[in-house]
C-alpha cells in the first residue's frame, strides 16, 4: 500500500483521459485560430496565419460588443460585491432560524432560471418607465441599466456565497474589542472587517466579473436592441462562423494564462516572506546567488518574461504574412477545380461508387468542407460525379434508386442540402 | 485617574431567564477586583453591561459618579481584555497595540513611540514588527494587556484571560498581572472560574452563582468564613454536613449532623446570618481541619478509612462517617504511617474555630 496515488497505469490513463477531455477542445481552438482555412478547423492544415486576429480587431461589432460588455462588468462589481457583503454580514449576525429563512431568500436567484431573471427585469423596469410615463430614451429602457441589474440579481449571490465562507471564520470579537477601544463602528468595519475580507472580496471580484462577461441568457434580453461580447458571439455562430471566434478563444487563454501565473507567484513569494522569522531564508546577496531559482521565481521577474513573452508573439504575430502561401493554396484549389471539370466534360458518368472516392479530395464523411462544398458556377457535373459524394452525402442516394439523369437535363445541386436533392430520390 | 465602579441594583434578564439578579456593590479605585463563579453564573454579563456591550435591564451602572446608561463601549473609559485575547492577526505587534491611538487619530510616529513604550513595560522590547502568529501565549497575553492600557483607561476588565494558558504560565501570569496593576495602579475588574487566579491575586473576590452576588470580601473571609452555603462548597474543597441545630450560645452552636454525637461549630462576631435553634443547617469542615483525634474526645467521631492517596506534600484520605463520605487531607511531614488501625477504623475530629455553620443552602455541585 505505498504505491502513491495517480502513479499505477489505470489512474494514469484515466488521468490522461480526463485532461484531453477537459483541455482536448481547448487545444483544438487554439490551433485552429492559425489555421488559414475559411472554416475553424485543423485537417486540412492550410496555411499558418495570423490574419484571423487583424480580421477581429478590425471587427467593430465584436469590439463595441467587448467594450459595453467590460462597462457591464464594472457596474456589476459596483453593485454586486456591496450588496453581497451586506447579505453576508447581516447572515453571520441574525439568529439562526431568521438566518436559514434569509439564506433561501438570498440565495434563490441562482436557482432562477436566467431566461426568467432577464425577462422579468425587462417587464418590470418597463412597466415602472411605463408608469412613470418615461421615453424610450430614458435610462430605464438602457440596455446596459437592465442588464446590469439583471446580472446583479444572480451574481450578488454568488458574491455572498464566497464572502460568507470567509465571514464564517471571523472573530466578531475582534470588532467588540475595536468598539472597545475607542473605535466607532465605522472604524471597527473599515480597520479590522474589511481587512479580513480582502481576500473574499478580491474573488468574488473576479468571479462578478467573468459571471458578467460570460452570462448569455439574462443578457439577451436585458441588453434590448444593444449587444455584449457573449451576443455578438452567438450571432456569429447562428450566422456563419470564422476562425476570429478560435482568436478570440486564444486570447482569452493567454489573459487567463497570464494573470494565473503572475498570481501564483506573487502568492508564493507572500508565502515565503510570512514564514516564520527563524524559517525565513535570510535575504543576503550571496544567498540570492546561491538559490538562482530563487530569483527567477520572483513576481517582478517573472511579470517581465511574460511580458517579453507575450510582446515578442505579439510582435512576431504582426509581421507574419501568410498571402504568398494562401495564393499558393488558392491556386491547387482552382487546378483542382478545373480538373474535376474536365474529368466531367465526358457526358456519360462512370459509376459511381467505384470511382468516387478516388476522385474526392475531401471524401472525409465528417469533414466540414463537406458543408461548403465548392460552389460550381460552371455548368453542374450529375449528383453521382460530385466531388464530395462519401457514403452518408445525401446526394449519394440520388443514384440509387434511378439510373442518373443525363447532365444537363436536370442541374445537380451544389449544396448536398439543397432542396432539390430530394426530387430524384422518388 | 482611577475611578470607583458602582452597580447600582442591576439586573439584567434575557427573553427566558435572568442572568444577573440585583447586583449592589461598589469597586472602588485602584482595586484588583475579582468576580468568581462557575461558567453561566452572569460574571460575564456583569462584565459585558459595565464594558458598555450590555445594556442592565433595571439598575445603574456608574464609573466615576459618571451615569454610564447610553453611553457606548467605545466611549467609556474602560478597557476589556478578551477571553481569546481578541488580537488583531492582520496587523503587527505594534499596530495592534497602538490600535486605540490610531482610531482616535494620534499621528503615526507618536503611535510608534507609545507602542515601543509599552512593548518596554510588558517586557518585549524590540518585537513590534512581529505578526501575531510568530508570539507564544504568555507574550501575547501581555500584548493584549498593552493594548488595553495605551489609551490608559481607568478601568482594566479582563474576562478570564488566563484560562488558554498551560499551568505554569498561569501561575506566572497571575504574578504578573498582579505586578502590572501595582506597576499602573489602575482598577482591575477580573473575571474567573478558577478560584486560585481569584484568591492569589484580588483584594476583593465577589462570589456569584445563578445571577446572584453570594458574597462579596477578601479572598481570606471568603475561604475562612463563607457566608453561604455555595460559597463554602464552591471555594476550595469542603466537607457537607445536612443536619439540625440543637443549641446555639454566645460561642457556639451544636448540630446534630447525624454521625450520633453532636459537633460544635465556634460563632464568631462577624459570623453573619446563622441558623436558629431547631432549624435545618449545613456543617463545613474543610479536609485540612480534620485531625486524627483520640477516641472520646469533643466534636470527635468514628469513620472507616476507604482510600489513601498521596500527593507527595499532602496525603488526602477518604473517609465514611455514618452514610457521610468526608475527605481528610494531611500534611506529609515524612512521619506518617497508617493513620487508621488494623480495622481500618479511625477517630478523627476538627476544633470548632475551623467549622462553619450555615442556613441550609444550595451547594455547588462537585
Amino acid at each position: 500500500m505505498t504505491r502513491k496515488t495517480g502513479t499505477g497505469l489505470i489512474p494514469g490513463l484515466y488521468l490522461l483521459l480526463f485532461f484531453a477531455y477537459l483541455f482536448g477542445p481547448l487545444i483544438i481552438m487554439v490551433i485552429t485560430a492559425f489555421n488559414s482555412s475559411q472554416f475553424p478547423r485543423i485537417r486540412p492544415w492550410e496555411c499558418f496565419t495570423t490574419g484571423w486576429f487583424a480580421k477581429l480587431a478590425a471587427d467593430d461589432k465584436l469590439l463595441a460588443g467587448i467594450g459595453s460588455s467590460l462597462v457591464i462588468g464594472i457596474g456589476v462589481i459596483a453593485v454586486a460585491i456591496p450588496v453581497g457583503l451586506a447579505a453576508a454580514i447581516l447572515l453571520s449576525q441574525v439568529g439562526p432560524r431568521l438566518r436559514s429563512a434569509l439564506y433561501t431568500i438570498f440565495i434563490a436567484p441562482i436557482l432562477v432560471p436566467g431566461v426568467v431573471i432577464g425577462l422579468s427585469t425587462l417587464i418590470f423596469w418597463g412597466r415602472i418607465a411605463g408608469f412613470l410615463g418615461l421615453s424610450y430614451k430614458s435610462f430605464l429602457y438602457d440596455g446596459t441599466f437592465l442588464t446590469i441589474l439583471g446580472q446583479v440579481t444572480f451574481i450578488a449571490a454568488y458574491s455572498m456565497l464566497v464572502f460568507l465562507s470567509r465571514i464564517q471564520r471571523f472573530d466578531p470579537t475582534l470588532t467588540e474589542a475595536a468598539l472597545d477601544m475607542g473605535a466607532t463602528p465605522t472604524q471597527a468595519f473599515c480597520k479590522v472587517l474589511l481587512p479580513f475580507m480582502a481576500p473574499a472580496i478580491g474573488s468574488a471580484t473576479v468571479l462578478a466579473f467573468l459571471a458578467s462577461l460570460e452570462n448569455y441568457n439574462t443578457t439577451v434580453f436585458t441588453i434590448v436592441s444593444g449587444s455584449t461580447f457573449t451576443t455578438v458571439l452567438a450571432s456569429k455562430v447562428r450566422y456563419g462562423l470564422d476562425p476570429s471566434i478560435s482568436a478570440v478563444a486564444v486570447i482569452i487563454i493567454g489573459a487567463t494564462l497570464v494573470a494565473a501565473i503572475l498570481y501564483e507567484s506573487w502568492r508564493r513569494d507572500k508565502a515565503r516572506r510570512l514564514l516564520p522569522a527563524g524559517r525565513r531564508v535570510p535575504a543576503a546577496p550571496a544567498d540570492l546567488w546561491l538559490a538562482p531559482v530563487r530569483r527567477l521565481t520572483h513576481p517582478a521577474f517573472v511579470g517581465a518574461m511574460l511580458a517579453v513573452v507575450v510582446g515578442g508573439s505579439i510582435w512576431a504575430g504582426s509581421r507574419h504574412d501568410s498571402s504568398a502561401c494562401e495564393a499558393q493554396i488558392m491556386e491547387n484549389k482552382r487546378a483542382l477545380q478545373q480538373q474535376f471539370m474536365q474529368q466531367q466534360a465526358p457526358a456519360s458518368p462512370p459509376p459511381a461508387a467505384t470511382t468516387a472516392p478516388v476522385q474526392a479530395p475531401a471524401s472525409s464523411v465528417f469533414a466540414p468542407s463537406n458543408l461548403f462544398s465548392s460552389p460550381a458556377p460552371e455548368p453542374a457535373p450529375a449528383p453521382a460525379q460530385a466531388p464530395a459524394n462519401g457514403a452518408f452525402a445525401p446526394s449519394g442516394l440520388a443514384p440509387s434508386s434511378e439510373a442518373p439523369a443525363p447532365a444537363g437535363q436536370q442541374p445537380a445541386p451544389a449544396s448536398p442540402f439543397a432542396p432539390s436533392n430530394l426530387a430524384p430520390s422518388q | 485617574m482611577t475611578k470607583e465602579v458602582s452597580l447600582d441594583h442591576v439586573w439584567v434578564e434575557f427573553e427566558n431567564f435572568v442572568a444577573v439578579e440585583d447586583a449592589n456593590l461598589t469597586i472602588a479605585g485602584g482595586e484588583f477586583f475579582s468576580f468568581l463563579g462557575p461558567s453561566g453564573c452572569g460574571k460575564t454579563t456583569l462584565l459585558r453591561c459595565i464594558s458598555g456591550f450590555q445594556e442592565p435591564t433595571l439598575g445603574r451602572i456608574r464609573i466615576g459618579n459618571h451615569d454610564m446608561k447610553g453611553v457606548g463601549p467605545n466611549r467609556r473609559p474602560t478597557a476589556l481584555i478578551f477571553q481569546n485575547l481578541a488580537l488583531f492577526p492582520l496587523r503587527s505587534v505594534a499596530d495592534n497595540i497602538a490600535f486605540p491611538l490610531e482610531v482616535r487619530g494620534v499621528e503615526k510616529r507618536e503611535r510608534r513611540r507609545r507602542a515601543d513604550e509599552l512593548l518596554e513595560m510588558i517586557a518585549l522590547p524590540g518585537q513590534g514588527d512581529k505578526r501575531i502568529d510568530e508570539l507564544s501565549g504568555g507574550q501575547k497575553q501581555r500584548v493584549a494587556i498593552a493594548r488595553a492600557l495605551a489609551v490608559k483607561p481607568d478601568i482594566l476588565l479582563l474576562d478570564e484571560p488566563l484560562s488558554a494558558l498551560d499551568l505554569k504560565l498561569r501561575q506566572h501570569m497571575r504574578t504578573e498581572l498582579r505586578a502590572i496593576q501595582k506597576q499602573v495602579g489602575l482598577t482591575f475588574i477580573y473575571i474567573t472560574h478558577d478560584q486560585g487566579e481569584a484568591l492569589t491575586m484580588s483584594d476583593r473576590v465577589a462570589v456569584m452563582s445563578r445571577g446572584k452576588i453570594q458574597q462579596v470580601a477578601d479572598s481570606r473571609t471568603i475561604y475562612d468564613r463563607p457566608a453561604t452555603s455555595f460559597v463554602a462548597s464552591f471555594v476550595g474543597e469542603n466537607n457537607a454536613f445536612a443536619g439540625t441545630v440543637l443549641a446555639k450560645d454566645g460561642q457556639g452552636i451544636t448540630i446534630d449532623a447525624g454521625l450520633g454525637v453532636p459537633l460544635v461549630a465556634a460563632l464568631r462576631a462577624d459570623s453573619g446570618v446563622t441558623p436558629a435553634v431547631g432549624e435545618p443547617c449545613h456543617l463545613f469542615i474543610r479536609p485540612e481541619a480534620l485531625v486524627p483525634m483520640t477516641s472520646g474526645s469533643p466534636n470527635s467521631f468514628e469513620a472507616r478509612l476507604v482510600k489513601e492517596e498521596f500527593e507527595g506534600h499532602m496525603r488526602h484520605l477518604l473517609l465514611q462517617a455514618g452514610e457521610h463520605q468526608l475527605r481528610m487531607s494531611l500534611v506529609n511531614n515524612g512521619l506518617g504511617g497508617s493513620v487508621a488501625g488494623a480495622d481500618g477504623r479511625l477517630t478523627v475530629g476538627f476544633v470548632p474555630e475551623l467549622a462553619v455553620a450555615l442556613p441550609l443552602g444550595l451547594l455547588a455541585s462537585a
